[in-house]
């Protein structure tokens, strides 16, 4: 077994790096020709999507609560980190990546905090009236961050209402490696003791109580490590768009990550990883070529995410799972099932 | 005084939230958006009736219909299906109408605001020292007729001791001879219908709609339902004046930007300290 599992994890980490040097390929080498950028563009778009997707799976497929908060803590974490890197930045001049990891690791910690002061009261709730109780968060983190203007700190950039001038650090190459780094870790969490004890108070939480899991603590933390994710999924966000806005951040923005994590299929990453670069690419995609797409966006989600409820309640993957980041993997681990 | 305006919109919407909820235990994110459908029906039939030569009032009788019509039929095509599965699934969905009546009005009508026409104009009163605009006494009797004649219907008619049957034990409400789905039918079509006088109360403080009212009011009004105590008729319309009130004096008398930020703060409070709101009736969890 153990020889087995070594050799799954040689291929899932090979097929890692060679889509990563696929992308080199492609975007460094210049193979895309002058559209290069925008696909790089949609590629980092699809990244961050893929971590705050992933961040609120974790809630809705293995918790089995819902949040319709999870653009608050992606704000918090964006905010938080662009004004630390903007500081520090006016201050000395970094290499960008030394930016991007304080960048990712600040949003981390704040939305984390957050999360957590947040967890501790909200999480004696459950269902509907957690779910109200996120949206009423978000919506705080919104009304603040849209009212209550930073005082300009330093002159490179303008605090208060929209937030410009943020340094531009998000190469696609460390998103992708952050975002690898993020599904792995969060796949790892629920295949974990404390996953285990997760999955075991969705499906019976008196039961899972009487069995000596401690159920506060084990939602509580989860809840901190998905605001966590949302917020590293803000950092890499604002340093890549460096503009941010409060409203961006809204009540629409969490459905719609609700809305990929359901179709996806709550409960499977990588059902959340695919959904996630599809849903946001996809619309991008088609909009470059039927410019009226865009105005119809939304509405076709919203149909489609309805009709999915209707006929398949697990969306498109259910809670199947096969390996850890994306199509690829998925594709080699059941080729290498069928051979085993 | 304005914020009785306010807060009489948010107590008649939280009405309609109470009402579905109290009877499926779902919470109908697509309400708000049948105030916005109510709006824009009042804002295509007031030139007609006006040409008909009828008083403009006369078109919130078409909105009532358009949004009963919305209202069932939303709760037939989408809610039926899924009303045997898990409540996730309810609520996804429910999140799902609400987009989908966002955005279709979003193609239908674009996204600039509309100004809906004037249907009453009414003077000012004076009342005990303090003027009062006659918009909020209407906006305000209005909501107490409706609330009124509601807790009566739901008490003593036999349909009305049917919906309250129905949440307590659907089963033993079909063994008794009530027809379940007609029952919830016919509770959305009085939620929608609340939500079109909703829309014309909101529309004449407000003046102006667009597609995206739905959700702000819709939240709101649902806070309302959950401080009043969700599933209390009385308690969403206590919870809806309160809260207009309340988000007014801090938007006049201390955070101008920030009173919606208040308004949450109250929800996250009330739901810590009383998950069952002024008015509700505590429910043990079983086992």
């Amino acid at each position: 077994m153990p020889g087995i599992m070594k050799k799954r994890y040689l291929i899932t980490f090979a097929s890692v790096v060679l889509l990563f040097l696929l992308l080199c390929l492609l975007f460094d080498a210049g193979l895309l020709g002058r559209r290069s950028d925008y696909f790089n563009g949609l590629l980092t778009v699809g990244m961050f999507y893929i971590i705050v997707v992933c961040s609120l799976n974790l809630l809705t497929g293995y918790m089995g609560e819902f949040s319709l908060g999870q653009a608050g803590f992606m704000a918090i974490g964006a905010y938080s980190s662009a004004i630390v890197t903007t500081l520090i930045s006016d201050a000395v001049s970094l290499p960008a990546i030394v930016l991007y990891l304080i960048a990712v690791i600040v949003g981390a910690l704040v939305s984390a905090v957050i999360g957590l002061l947040v967890g501790i009261p909200a999480l004696r709730l459950s269902g509907d009236y957690l779910c109200i109780v996120t949206v009423a968060v978000a919506e705080i983190v919104r009304v603040i961050l849209s009212n209550v203007g930073i005082p300009a700190i330093t002159g490179s950039a303008t605090f208060g209402k929209s937030f410009a001038g943020i340094a531009h650090v998000s190469d696609y190459h460390y998103v992708y490696i952050t975002t690898v780094i993020c599904v792995a870790v969060m796949y790892c969490y629920i295949r974990s003791r404390y996953g285990r004890a997760l999955i075991a108070i969705r499906e019976d939480r008196i039961a899972a109580a009487a069995s000596g899991i401690n159920v506060t603590r084990t939602k509580v933390l989860t809840f901190t490590i998905s605001a966590a994710f949302a917020g590293i999924a803000g950092a890499v966000y604002a340093h890549y768009i460096t503009t941010l806005v409060p409203t961006y951040f809204n009540f629409s923005k969490s459905s719609e990550f609700l809305a990929i994590v359901i179709l996806g299929g709550s409960g499977s990453m990588t059902g959340s990883v695919v959904a996630a670069l599809i849903l946001s690419a996809l619309p991008q995609l088609i909009s470059y070529v039927v410019p009226a797409f865009v105005s119809y966006r939304m509405l076709i989600y919203a149909v489609i995410l309805v009709v999915v409820m209707i006929f398949r309640p697990g969306g498109l993957f259910g809670r199947r799972e096969f390996s850890m980041a994306g199509t690829l993997e998925k594709l080699t681990s059941r080729r290498k099932q069928q051979a085993a | 005084m304005y914020g009785l305006n306010l807060g009489s919109v948010y107590a008649l919407t939280a009405l309609g939230y109470t009402m579905v909820y109290g009877i499926i235990r779902m919470i109908n994110f697509a309400h708000g958006d049948f105030i916005m459908v109510g709006g824009f029906t009042l804002f295509y039939t007031i030139p007609v009736m006006n040409s008909l030569g009828l008083p403009p009032w006369f078109a919130v009788f078409a909105a009532i219909i358009v949004c009963v019509f919305v209202g069932v039929l939303t709760e037939q095509i989408a809610y039926k299906p899924v009303r045997g599965q898990s409540s996730t699934t309810a609520l996804i969905t429910a999140l799902g109408m609400s987009l989908v009546l966002e955005n279709g009005a979003l193609v239908l009508f674009g996204s600039s605001p509309r100004n809906v026409p004037p249907m009453f104009s009414l003077p000012t009163i004076t009342l005990f020292g303090a003027s009062v605009s006659g918009q909020t006494l209407l906006t305000l009797g209005i909501g107490i007729i409706v609330m009124l004649v509601l807790s009566l219907f739901i008490k003593y008619t036999k349909l009305g001791k049917a919906m309250r049957a129905v949440p307590e034990d659907k089963t033993a409400s079909t063994l008794v001879g009530i027809n379940v789905n007609k029952i919830i039918t016919i509770t959305f079509a009085i939620g929608s219908g609340l939500a079109a006088v909703a829309s014309m109360m909101y529309t004449t403080s407000y003046v102006s709609i667009k597609n995206e009212l739905g959700i702000t009011l819709g939240l709101k009004a649902f806070v309302a339902a959950v401080f009043g105590g969700i599933g209390s008729v009385t308690g969403a319309m206590a919870g809806g004046l309160l809260l207009g009130i309340i988000e007014n004096l801090v938007k006049v008398y201390m955070l101008p930007g920030a009173y919606e930020a208040v308004t949450y703060m109250i929800l996250i409070i009330v739901l810590l300290v009383r998950p069952t709101g002024l008015f509700g009736k505590a429910v043990s969890e079983k086992v």
